[in-house]
């Protein structure tokens, strides 16, 4: 059997799905391990432009830079954070990799702040330990990544969303079915390894304004990955460990804390009254936010109004030009201004997100995902409060071992009867005249998210959630689109669906409270460590059905001493007198 | 099932006058992360097709000629 003639097939040795932050890396790093290999990077934007980078960044939130901490130092940090919950040698290998990474982007070019010594201007924004390097002029990050790309002869693919991952009789991972956004044609791509960046899963939820883009993430993260690797029957982990961020309102933007904090801006209630201890994201921190929000001195403020003027515009400069440059117009539009006005913040819609808490496709120390020949590196994969640098740093181990793995292996036959199935679903949506347009689809979705399950999570409520969600399955038949973008739109509304689904069915499993407001159980309201000191695995068993499983938690290498376990547990400032 | 069109607001405009497209110009439609700016087929210069805006601001810094500017969507404003 051979596949259709409307069916392209691409080979490469090592195929990197996602050509935003890990992506680019994760192909460098392919070809420096091999340089006779082929390596191929499929973005669904423009790798120039693309992922949560897309305009640069304005600091790392996790570095660890000797003289200011140790990668034990950051490992306790990040275990208290997460509550225990994590693998602790993939936390390791990140912190032994990360100052190693920072002096590899500072020779590609990346300025990283320092002080009159010439030594980094570490900052402190965590609750115990130092780790945070301004990048005052990060806007340029992507631009030096593609110069590397160019360098190393990786091949770029722009404009092409990756739908399913594909697997050989043996069960490896040997490429992925993807779609031309531009021109809809069905391009088939045949690797030895495949590395996925995809990004967050962070249109899952409806921001409050009701706008499906106005989101934390970059909308483009939408969950392709977690969707493909679950479809492939790959675990995910941590789910209900939901992503909620503290954002300026509407805009939803960070507020920036991290860049403000160590100048002298902090969060404060209606009052103008600190309320928090420690600005670092956590769902400690966001518990009290939400508290603050709810119990009567909300809203809840970014305060920079006390600041010098030079320090105000100091804050300006970085936040108005880097990461989310269009804040200045946004504060213009409303005649917001630092000097005199604090910021009206919110809260995010929940999203998934390694990178800021702990949900996402389970992948190990080494980046190995749970199916042989898949690694997963970024936002998307399990290692948590990575951020960019994680990012850069597992990118860099996941392109090394995925070149490894390919080396001496041939390309798998393709199973030609599930690609052609497969290609009549993905096209489907195009060849109707009429249906449920994708964007009513997804609204729908999400809507059902800010309903049911956001915490305060209540079982009821997520019983009902999760039956409305199965109910609309029926829905996707009737998917319509007009044109190759509204087909990218309608295979993105099924991804956010899958993911709405995991995001309601861990949270179900997980029958305790954790992590603060990220997974605020109603229903059984303390953490239980008897039972749930485990981390909670997502996948699709052998009948097709969505279910979850306990996963130990593998032995610590740094041990916590009992005063340290509940560091994040203080997060409210202690009224005195 | 039948279907009905409605009109939007669009954050992201571009000035006909600025903008080369006619001279295969295709900066800001290439570095859209979420591929919503298109090449007006009336006009032949570059407009945005989809209201999906992320107002990150790519196509205005990225424009040669300084045509393109990027507003915050009304439902944020």
């Amino acid at each position: 059997m051979t596949l259709p003639d409307d069916i392209t097939v691409k080979d490469v040795d090592v195929l990197i799905i996602g050509g935003g932050t890990a992506g680019p890396m994760a192909a460098v790093a392919a070809k420096e391990k091999d340089p006779t290999a082929s390596v191929m990077l499929l973005e669904k934007a423009n790798v120039k432009r693309s992922g949560a980078i897309s305009m640069g960044m304005d600091g790392l939130n996790n570095a660890v830079v000797p003289g200011h901490s140790t990668p034990e130092d950051y490992v306790k940090e990040i275990t208290i954070a997460n509550d225990g919950v994590l693998l602790q040698k993939g936390v390791m290998t990140y912190a032994e990799n990360s100052f190693k990474m920072i002096e590899k982007l500072d020779a590609w070019g990346v300025y990283f702040q320092k002080d009159e010594t010439g030594e980094y201007d570490m900052k402190k924004v965590h609750h115990l330990g130092t780790y945070v390097l301004p990048m005052p002029e990060g806007h340029n990050i992507k631009k030096i990544l593609y110069r590397r790309l160019r360098r190393h002869r990786v091949t770029v693919e722009n404009r092409y969303q990756a739908i399913r991952l594909l697997k050989d009789q043996d069960g490896n991972a040997c490429g992925c079915i993807s779609l031309n956004t531009r021109t809809a044609e069905i391009v088939v791509i045949r690797a030895k390894s495949v590395v996925m960046c995809t990004g967050a899963a962070g249109r899952i939820g409806l921001p409050a304004s009701g706008y499906l883009y106005g989101t934390y993430e970059n909308p483009s993260n939408c969950g392709d990955g977690h969707s493909m690797a679950y479809q492939a029957g790959a675990e995910l982990t941590g789910l209900e460990c939901y992503q909620i961020n503290p954002l300026l309102k509407d805009y939803n933007g960070p507020a920036c804390a991290y860049v403000t904090g160590p100048l002298g801006g902090y969060t404060a209630n209606s009052k103008g009254d600190r309320f928090i201890e420690c600005d670092y994201w956590s769902g400690q921190m966001m518990m009290e936010f939400y508290n603050e929000l709810q119990g009567g001195n909300g809203p809840v403020f970014l305060k920079l109004d006390h600041l010098a003027e030079e320090i105000i515009e100091e804050v300006e400069h970085v936040l108005h030009t880097n990461e989310r440059p269009s804040r200045g117009r946004f504060h213009d539009g409303r005649g917001t201004d630092y000097r005199t006005k604090m910021v009206e913040m919110h809260i995010s819609e929940i999203g998934f997100c390694a990178g800021h808490s702990a949900s996402g496709v389970w992948t190990n120390e080494k980046g190995e995902t749970t199916i042989p020949g898949l690694y997963g590196a970024g936002d998307m994969a399990s290692i948590p409060h990575s951020y960019m640098l994680g990012a850069f740093v597992f990118g860099e181990i996941c392109g090394t071992n995925a070149a490894e793995f390919a080396e001496g292996r041939d390309f798998a036959e393709l199973d030609v009867e599930y690609i052609t199935a497969e290609r009549d679903r993905i096209l489907a949506p195009l060849k109707r005249t009429d249906g449920i347009p994708p964007s009513q689809f997804e609204y729908k979705v999400r809507r059902l998210v800010n309903d049911y399950l956001q915490p305060p999570k209540v079982t009821k409520k997520m019983d009902i959630g999760l039956e409305r969600l199965i109910a609309m399955e029926d829905d996707i038949q009737h998917l319509y689109a007009r044109d190759a973008h509204e087909l990218l739109r309608a295979n993105e509304a099924q991804h956010i669906y899958d993911c709405a689904q995991m995001a309601a069915v861990a949270s179900m499993y997980r029958q305790e409270s954790r992590w603060g407001l990220y997974h605020h159980y109603v229903d059984h309201p303390e953490t239980n460590n008897d039972d749930w000191f485990c981390h909670v695995q997502l996948y699709k068993n052998e009948a097709g059905e969505m279910v979850c499983k306990k996963r130990p938690i593998d032995p610590y290498v740094v041990e916590l001493d009992d005063n340290e376990k509940n560091a994040y547990a203080q997060m409210r400032v202690q009224q005195t007198g | 099932m039948p279907i009905a069109s409605q009109i939007s607001m669009v954050p992201v405009v571009v000035d006909d006058e600025k903008c080369i497209a006619e001279k295969g110009c295709r900066t800001c439609i290439d570095v859209c992360p979420l591929d919503v700016l298109w090449i007006n087929e009336e006009t032949g210069k570059a407009h945005m097709k989809y209201d999906e805006c992320w107002y990150c601001m790519p196509c205005e810094t990225d424009c040669p000629t300084d045509a393109v500017s990027v507003n915050i969507p009304y439902l944020l404003r």
